[in-house]
């Protein structure tokens, strides 16, 4: 990694001259919602002017990129009674811009579930090798919880990433590629000053989380509440939409299903990311579903990214964005589930006394 | 390896070089495409019951057909193009490389688009995937075999093992419970295995018929036929998911081991290769991990059975 840093109107420059001549994507207002607040996604940019360089937090995450929505796998070309199957995963070269360190931790996670193990997915990594990603540190939302998971700053999977120190970005480049390209910009080497800054900023943005959720231990406290009445109250409330997954930047879960093209002459096998929480998530041949309840299927979502991937990666999968809790339509958001789940053990009247009786 | 199975993604890829937590991620630049499949013919099918029907086929590419190979346990994803992919057991002998035998109910749209087509039809297969059961370690042992309904499928391709590796185990009995006498598959094969190398044979139902001599009742009536040694015994179960808790519980109380019990689970798989979470049960995935565990890694999940 080599630090550099950066005047605001020379990054300017240098962000422009990148979006102009390359397919790019940053943040940009596109709605009001209801309550009047902005709403922000990820969208092509052609210009620095179109960048909401201030924005707060993207509707959808930036997976999409990487995991669109629909993803053709194969296709099939019929003559004869036989086929001939073609595979194909080109990918585009792609900028995006403003990815925040959670964004990019969730790719890291990314990263480490699709890319390892014995089937690397070459969709995923075709399109994850030609995007190139500039990070953005920001000031936690009121209820940003990445720093309880561990994720409110990112050390990799990163070509470039900006910490605003004032009038100045220190820059941590990560990649060759954003190196030479910020050979025809005008950089200097971080002094003392800006080293002192940047810590600064580190220490005010460690400082300013008003939301926190205690996951030490949770992937334990899980396991023994699994039979908790907390499953049922959250789960009478969610409405198995799956918008969660939706907006989720790790949620990687997907249906493959096949159609025929128009024609009949040909059709094709394409992914679709699914939820664990739609019905039929867990249904099998001859109609048995593993998990035919609401509540089920919500905690199932919960042991997956709070439990089971501690156990199989030793990381949560949830990165601390809370997209999931401003997205959904009932109010459930993780960190009143898991803190409800924890308060039940503290009401327990059982365990009130401070240690075992000496006898 | 046949060499379509390699694809470069990108000829001339943009190689990105920032530091990834994911090993040898920099130099990664073709990966095995594992959505190619064989290609296949349905060579044969036999009618077991109005949903049921034994499909044989074979790989139509020679090289590609005596390459591939299977342990007993394992399963395929069988492909019918425009209609989709189902996770099949694999009930055909592992020592067989002509043909493979796949038992499939007549259940969704893929298998109903299969028992339409007939002899002679194409289809794909991928895979072998999943884990499977350790023959190996069984050898020398008492084995018990549990199968409830089709339950029997994934459980034909380690009593050929047996049958076909006799000598090295010691007392083998197959329980075989189904609704009713039509609903027994195999028991041509099951008969003649009993007779000619001793594979203990019980057989029950829950309905009976006119013509029906065997027993009628649940699967753990057949419990009081059969003497086991629990210190030298290895035990196979595969049912609906009823099932097994009965049937475990009944095995773990007799002391059999859990970890010389094993079970094969159902899932939906969608990717085969534990990508799509659709089989996951809690962090374990049914394609990679299973569908054959131990009864322990079972009991040690929650809502696996």
């Amino acid at each position: 990694m080599i630090y550099k840093i950066i005047s605001k109107a020379e990054f300017q420059r240098f962000v422009d001259a990148l979006v102009r001549s390359n397919s790019s994507f940053g943040p940009r207002l596109v709605d009001i919602d209801s309550r009047g607040e902005p709403v922000y996604q990820f969208q092509p940019v052609s210009s620095i002017d179109e960048i909401a360089f201030d924005y707060t937090r993207t509707a959808s995450s930036a997976k999409h990129f990487f995991l669109p929505f629909r993803e053709k796998l194969s296709q099939f070309q019929f003559h004869d009674g036989d086929w001939d199957q073609s595979v194909s995963y080109e990918a585009n070269p792609v900028v995006v811009i403003g990815l925040r360190a959670c964004d990019i931790s969730a790719l890291n996670i990314l990263d480490d579930v699709l890319l390892n193990g014995h089937f690397p997915s070459p969709y995923y990594l075709a399109k994850r090798k030609n995007t190139f990603v500039i990070g953005m540190d920001h000031l936690p939302l009121p209820d940003c919880f990445c720093k309880s998971m561990n994720h409110h700053t990112v050390p990799t999977g990163v070509n470039l990433f900006c910490s605003d120190i004032g009038d100045e970005y220190y820059l941590a480049i990560n990649s060759s590629k954003a190196f030479n390209f910020l050979r025809e910009f005008e950089t200097r080497d971080p002094q003392y000053d800006e080293n002192c800054r940047l810590a600064e900023r580190r220490k005010l943005i460690s400082s300013s989380f008003r939301t926190e959720i205690d996951v030490t231990g949770l992937p334990a406290i899980l396991d023994i509440e699994f039979d908790s009445p907390v499953w049922k109250k959250w789960g009478d409330k969610c409405l198995s939409c799956g918008t969660c997954a939706m907006v989720c930047p790790t949620c990687y879960c997907y249906s493959v299903e096949e159609s025929f093209e128009p024609d009949l002459q040909s059709s094709f096998r394409r992914k679709r990311l699914y939820s664990c929480n739609l019905v039929d998530f867990a249904a099998v041949a001859g109609g048995h579903n593993f998990r035919p309840k609401n509540g089920d299927r919500l905690k199932y979502r919960f042991y997956h990214q709070h439990r089971g991937f501690a156990e199989n990666a030793n990381q949560q999968i949830c990165v601390g964005c809370n997209r999931c809790g401003k997205a959904c339509l009932a109010g459930i958001n993780p960190k009143d589930v898991i803190n409800d789940l924890r308060l039940e053990k503290d009401t327990c009247t059982t365990s009130v006394s401070s240690s075992p009786a000496r006898s | 390896m046949h060499d379509q199975r390699f694809v470069i993604p990108r000829q001339e890829l943009n190689r990105e070089d920032f530091a990834s937590s994911v090993p040898d991620f920099n130099r990664r630049s073709e990966v095995m495409n594992t959505d190619m499949g064989y290609k296949c013919t349905v060579t044969n099918i036999v009618r077991l019951t109005p949903q049921e029907k034994l499909f044989q086929i074979r790989i139509i590419d020679p090289v590609e057909r005596a390459l591939f190979r299977f342990r007993p346990g394992q399963f395929l994803m069988l492909e019918l193009p425009g209609y989709g992919e189902v996770p099949i057991s694999i009930s055909s002998s592992s020592s067989n490389h002509e043909f493979l035998e796949l038992c499939i109910r007549k259940a969704g749209s893929v298998t109903t688009a299969l028992f339409n087509a007939g002899e002679g039809a194409r289809v794909a297969i991928r895979g072998p995937f999943g884990s499977s059961f350790p023959m190996d370690e069984m050898a020398g042992h008492n084995v018990l075999l549990i199968a409830g309904g089709l339950g029997i499928a994934p459980l034909r391709a380690p009593l050929f093992w047996i049958n076909e590796h006799r000598n090295r185990f010691l007392d083998v009995s197959l329980l075989y419970g189904a609704k009713d006498p039509s609903q027994l598959l195999f028991t041509w094969q099951f008969n003649e295995w009993d007779m000619i190398s001793h594979i203990g044979l019980h057989t029950i139902v829950e309905h009976g018929s006119e013509e029906w001599t065997g027993k009628t009742g649940m699967i753990t009536d057949l419990f009081n036929d059969i003497v086991i040694d629990p210190a030298t015994t290895y035990a196979i179960v595969c049912g609906p998911p009823v099932m097994f808790k009965f049937v475990c519980g009944w095995l773990d109380r007799l002391g059999i081991p859990m970890n010389r019990m094993f079970v094969s689970l159902e899932r939906r798989m969608h990717c085969g290769m534990g990508k799509c979470c659709r089989c996951m049960v809690g962090s374990t995935f049914t394609c990679i991990d299973g569908p054959v565990f131990d009864y322990w890694s079972v009991m040690n999940l929650k809502e696996a059975i």
